[in-house]
């Protein structure tokens, strides 16, 4: 399969600490691959660094053309969209603005109604609560925003930080069976940041773990996860 | 009791000035969370290129529209050229910058039209339409005002670009992570700025008379609204101009010993006192400092 995104030796830097050192991976059109490692290790630095959002070395390829070293907003019109660590929802605008703001980088405006719709009717919690403010949502409610949001820009990619962060298990379950869904029928690539392993290894593919901003394994996920010496030394589980 | 109406009303007409002046100090503080000293200056020069334009014969509204293109590209340049360098100097590099700008707009503005008082037109007739209570340029005052409040109030809320601005000011990770040039933002917001001072100073010119000190006591009341209002919210800085406008009028009015010479000192006692009060303004949210 050819590779959608590709990252060779990828570096990233706050300030002059270097916490990515060299990194590679390789995330498959139509897949779901899943990046794991104990806080600390680098993941969110991953993400942030193929989004252009932090100081990089190394080279980033998506659909071969090479993106490293752009602004983080001509990276997103190329379809990337990222859902951050913290989630980002605008807190003061409504759900509505919110979602229209997804669709910042689109003009056809027939299609941009028809997604709102799609929107919609994945998260009738968000139609609830078209007008309210996103800062008055509860957890859930703004991981569902944050995607949604992520889907306005009909993305090619989809980059997950963390989305069960700090939500009930029930939640939690609805959320991955929506990006599931969202994997199969939209055909969107993903790459999911996660703690919770088990969860992630399920929904992805393919799994790299990260320890102290390097790759010390990566494999299919369900080798990974039926692998005990792997998830007892690198997973903690 | 006529004498209190009629000093709300003429208040209510400096206060449509003020309220635009505040506003576009706002609007410039959301965006880069400092204050542009030299946002009175701006709208000054903005007066003088509609005085130069009315001077070589161009009909009044043609040189108003004209005026506000040119301090719109105007204020989008100075973003761009004098502050975006700076935007990850430190505050004091900004802060001489806005100075810097104060004061060349000030001499350049004397050395190109001289220090001369020059009476600048109102594009309203001096037949008083509404009664000897306010005169007919109060009326049109307070009249462009609204409907340039109008106008950007719709614009913010039901259009892609003005949504893109606010969210760029709240929140401008998550607004790069949409595909928003947030940088951009900010140079419309300057642009704005400067097109809604450029209207301030050509309602207030008929008024105080067109010299290049004209905007400094101007700009001193514009920052007592925005404050009053709320550095954070733009309804707000709107709303503590027209107070400000009011609250000066009567103080001037009823308080014998204040009168005219002293108003310019109600400002300072609005902004030293909202300071001290209630920092976060009668709309704003506390501003809490970013670590
Ligand atoms: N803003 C920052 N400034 C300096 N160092 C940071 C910053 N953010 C993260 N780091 C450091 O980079 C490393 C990786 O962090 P991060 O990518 O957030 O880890 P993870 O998401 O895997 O928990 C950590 O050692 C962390 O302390
Ligand atoms: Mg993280």
């Amino acid at each position: 399969m050819a590779a959608l995104l590709e990252a060779d030796k990828l570096e990233a830097f706050y300030g002059p600490s270097k916490v990515l050192h060299g990194i590679d991976f390789a995330l498959p059109e139509g897949g779901v691959t899943a990046i794991l490692g104990a806080n600390g290790a680098g993941k969110t630095t991953t993400l942030r660094a193929l989004c252009g959002m932090i100081r990089t070395g190394g080279t980033v390829r998506f659909d071969g053309k090479r993106i490293d070293g752009r602004a983080t907003e001509s990276i997103v019109r190329l379809g990337i969209a990222h859902v951050p660590e913290g989630r980002g929802t605008f807190a003061k605008m409504t759900v509505d603005e919110n979602l229209r703001l997804g669709s910042f980088t689109r003009r056809k405006k027939a299609e941009i109604e028809a997604d709102f719709e799609h929107m919609f009717a994945m998260f009738p919690r968000l139609a609830e609560r078209r007008h309210q403010q996103a800062g008055t949502l509860s957890g859930g409610e703004q991981q569902m925003l944050a995607i949604a949001r992520a889907l306005m820009l009909r993305p090619r990619l989809m980059l997950l930080d963390e989305p069960s962060f700090g939500l009930a298990p029930l939640i939690v379950q609805d959320i991955f069976a929506i990006l599931a869904r969202i994997n199969r029928e939209d055909r969107v690539s993903m790459l999911v940041v996660e703690q919770n392993t088990a969860l992630a290894l399920e929904l992805a593919d393919y799994a790299y773990v990260l320890e102290t901003g390097r790759v010390v394994m990566s494999g299919p996920a369900d080798e990974i996860a039926s692998d005990e010496s792997v998830r007892r030394s690198y997973l903690g589980y | 009791m006529e004498l209190v109406l009629q000093q709300v009303l003429s208040g209510l007409a400096t206060g449509g000035i003020y309220a635009s002046v505040a506003l576009a100090v706002v609007m410039i503080y959301q965006a880069i969370e400092h204050f542009n000293f030299a946002q009175g200056e701006m709208a000054m020069f903005s007066t003088y290129v509609a005085w130069s334009l009315i001077q070589i014969g161009m009909p009044y509204w043609v040189a108003f529209g004209l005026t506000l293109v040119i301090s719109f590209i105007g204020g989008v340049l100075i973003e761009r050229i004098v502050l975006r360098p700076l935007h990850r100097a430190p505050i004091l590099s900004q802060i001489i910058a806005f100075i810097a700008l104060f004061v060349i707009f000030n001499s350049v503005a004397g050395w190109i039209f001289t220090y001369t008082i020059k009476p600048f037109p109102s594009p309203f007739p001096e037949e008083p339409i509404f009664g000897t209570f306010i005169s007919t340029h109060q009326v049109g005052v307070i009249g462009v005002t609204l409907v340039m409040l109008g106008i950007l109030f719709v614009f913010f809320n039901f259009s892609r670009i003005g949504l893109a601005m606010r969210a760029a000011a709240q929140n401008p990770e998550s607004s790069r992570l949409v595909g928003i040039p947030v940088g951009w933002m900010t140079a419309l917001g300057w642009g704005l700025a400067s097109a809604i001072g450029a209207v301030a100073g050509m309602m207030v010119a008929p008024i105080v008379f067109l010299e290049p000190n004209m905007m400094v006591g101007i700009l001193l009341y514009g920052f007592a609204g925005a404050l009053l209002g709320g550095v954070t919210s733009p309804t707000g800085a709107v709303v503590g101009g027209f107070l400000v406008g009011v609250i000066e009028n009567l103080v001037g009015t009823f308080v014998p010993f204040i009168g005219t010479e002293l108003k310019l000192t109600v400002a300072l006692v609005i902004i030293v006192g909202v300071l001290t009060i209630k920092p976060s303004g009668l709309f704003g949210r506390p501003v809490v400092t970013r670590v």
